[in-house]
């Protein structure tokens, strides 16, 4: 019993030192935002000499004139349009998927899984030049538009697995009393799949906030920039030399995520898991 | 399982209109036009100009793609394997109702909702700089450490650190394999005295395959078209002396720095192949090692 006893806090141990070296580096640039520039370079140390709090207010200034507080307004813009384009119709495209009948359904839904595994990368370039030419470019409307039209696929195939799990039986007697396939998604698919649903925006929300790339290349007028563009360019304005405020800017640029996941902790997780099972 | 038959056929392709006409507008005429433009030169200003297979063999001949998809290749090499070891392992730590399981697992999966931010790639540019935490660490203990990430010798190694780094999603979707292993096979091999280490080759793993060969399938698709970490930690250039220039950094520079949109093209389809035959091939390797319980 002593032994179990033993291997069990050894366990724990090793299980909080590993995580603990995991996030040193986060907890450390937390803790480098509320240090003075000179010290940033001089301790590994988590605790600041003399906390102060210059650098958010330095940082929160922004860069070209816009102030980081434009960033976020930004960024919370792309991304809630984007959790809306993605539930609306990533929803209709799995409702007929999973319980719908049409011809070529399977061929289509064949065509579907394999636009997964597509790297965007050959799409991209006619997608870019297309939009300059129609004078989308510097505006969010080659960012979201296409989030219209259940371009990601990964939620489509998410939302197949989870409505598939819905019993048909239960729409049985909608469908008796006269409900119309409409009235079926609206009244009946779209709330069962209410957990579903949520873990689609979240994943929305995650990746529209990390998303660099396709930010970068449609946007370059600093008053459109999101937080990661106006990120990288803070590192272009400043050089090396304002890390402290470089870092608070960091640092907030991470409190959303960190708000859904510890919030909507359970929904992400089974999430990721129901989009890894195989149907 | 039954069907559900009760709608009018028509129904079907009004609910998947937005999919068909995302996929006809956003994927398919994309694609071929790409495929199209990759046979030609094209500046976006003038219109494309045929040249054949130019691009191609100009592509098989640069020095530069040779050295992005060694980059690349080493990255995936590396980064996936241990990324994937990690996460196993701690999932099967995890698995089990220890006290504060749940705070653990949050730790742990941490850094795979940061690791893509470009807030990341700036601190880990800062942790491995010269006078960086690393060093600074390292000379605690008497050692002086170089800048590693300006160093070519050392620059790819801290991107694959972190990618390893970001072990948690392909952990929590091993955590939802192991749990749908029944119980009754453990007690079976309980039973008959099996050791742990045994227990785990002979049933948790080979139980896991399936979820084993999803990660593997899905990690090395994403890390082939990293992009952002090799960005923002060489400046937008893969310095140094192009050690980590990935190969999606590389079509960006020739897409969108010097305006050659065929070429880009070229080198879209070329990882395109790449990825298919990755995939392919392991696709018909899962027949002989993953398992499916029916």
């Amino acid at each position: 019993m002593k032994i179990k006893q033993r291997r069990k806090l050894l366990t724990h141990f090793l299980i909080i030192l590993f995580g603990l070296i995991m996030i040193y580096p986060l907890l450390w640039m937390l803790s480098a935002s509320f240090k003075e520039d000179v010290e940033i370079f001089q301790s590994a140390s988590l605790l600041p000499k003399n906390p102060t709090i210059n650098n958010y207010i330095y940082g929160w200034k922004g860069v070209s004139g816009v102030s980081f507080g434009k960033f976020f307004i930004n960024s919370f813009f792309l991304a809630i349009v984007s959790i809306i384009a993605n539930i609306l119709s990533c929803s209709m495209a799995a409702y007929a998927f999973s319980k719908l009948e049409f011809r070529f359904k399977n061929t289509l839904f064949a065509i579907m899984l394999v636009t997964l595994m597509l790297p965007f990368h050959v799409k991209l370039i006619p997608q870019y030049i297309v939009f300059s030419r129609i004078g989308w470019v510097n505006t969010y409307l080659p960012l979201l538009v296409p989030k219209f039209f259940a371009t990601e696929g990964f939620f489509v195939f998410l939302l197949v697995q989870f409505m598939r799990g819905i019993s048909n039986e239960l729409l049985e007697a909608p469908r008796i009393d006269g409900a119309g396939t409409f009235r079926i998604y609206m009244q009946f698919i779209m709330p069962l799949s209410v957990p579903a649903l949520v873990t689609v925006a979240i994943f929305t929300f995650i990746w529209t906030w990390n998303d660099f790339f396709s930010q970068m290349i449609y946007l370059s007028a600093p008053p459109t920039f999101t937080v990661s563009l106006a990120l990288r360019m803070f590192v272009d304005a400043t050089g090396e030399s304002s890390w402290g405020a470089l870092f608070a800017m960091s640092c907030l640029s991470l409190v959303p995520l960190l708000f859904i996941f510890i919030v909507f902790q359970r929904y992400l997780v089974e999430g990721i898991m129901l989009g890894s099972i195989k149907g | 399982m039954k069907k559900y038959k009760f709608n009018r056929p028509w129904e079907g392709y009004a609910f998947l209109t937005p999919w068909l006409l995302g996929f006809l507008l956003f994927t398919a005429i994309p694609m071929v036009l790409s495929l199209y433009f990759s046979f030609t030169q094209y500046d976006v200003v003038t219109s494309p100009k045929w040249v054949g297979l130019e691009n191609y063999i100009e592509l098989a001949n640069d020095p530069r793609v040779h050295k992005s998809l060694q980059v690349t290749f080493t990255y995936v090499a590396l980064g996936v394997p241990f990324q994937l070891i990690f996460a196993l392992l701690l999932a099967v730590v995890f698995k089990n109702d220890i006290p504060g399981v749940r705070i653990y697992r949050a730790i742990y999966y941490l850094p795979s909702l940061f690791g893509g931010s470009v807030a990341v790639a700036i601190l880990w540019r800062q942790l491995f700089n010269k006078e960086g935490v690393v060093n600074q660490l390292l000379s605690l203990v008497g050692i002086e450490g170089q800048n590693w990430i300006a160093s070519p010798d050392t620059a790819l190694y801290t991107l694959i650190l972190l990618l390893i780094w970001q072990f948690g999603s392909p952990m929590v979707i091993f955590l939802g394999g192991l749990k749908q292993i029944s119980p009754d096979y453990y007690e079976a091999a309980e039973i008959d005295g099996a050791s742990k280490v045994g227990t785990f080759f002979h049933i948790t793993l080979p139980l896991l395959t399936p979820m084993v060969f999803f990660n593997i399938v899905m990690t090395i698709i994403n890390a082939f078209q990293a992009f952002t970490p090799s960005y923002i930690i060489s400046g937008g250039t893969g310095a140094p002396v192009d050690s980590t220039l990935f190969y999606t950094l590389y079509l960006y520079i020739k897409g969108f720095q010097h305006f050659s949109m065929g070429y880009a093209s070229a080198l879209a389809w070329v990882l395109l192949i790449i990825i298919a035959i990755i995939t392919a091939i392991m696709f018909l390797l899962a027949r002989k090692w993953v398992y499916y319980d029916e």
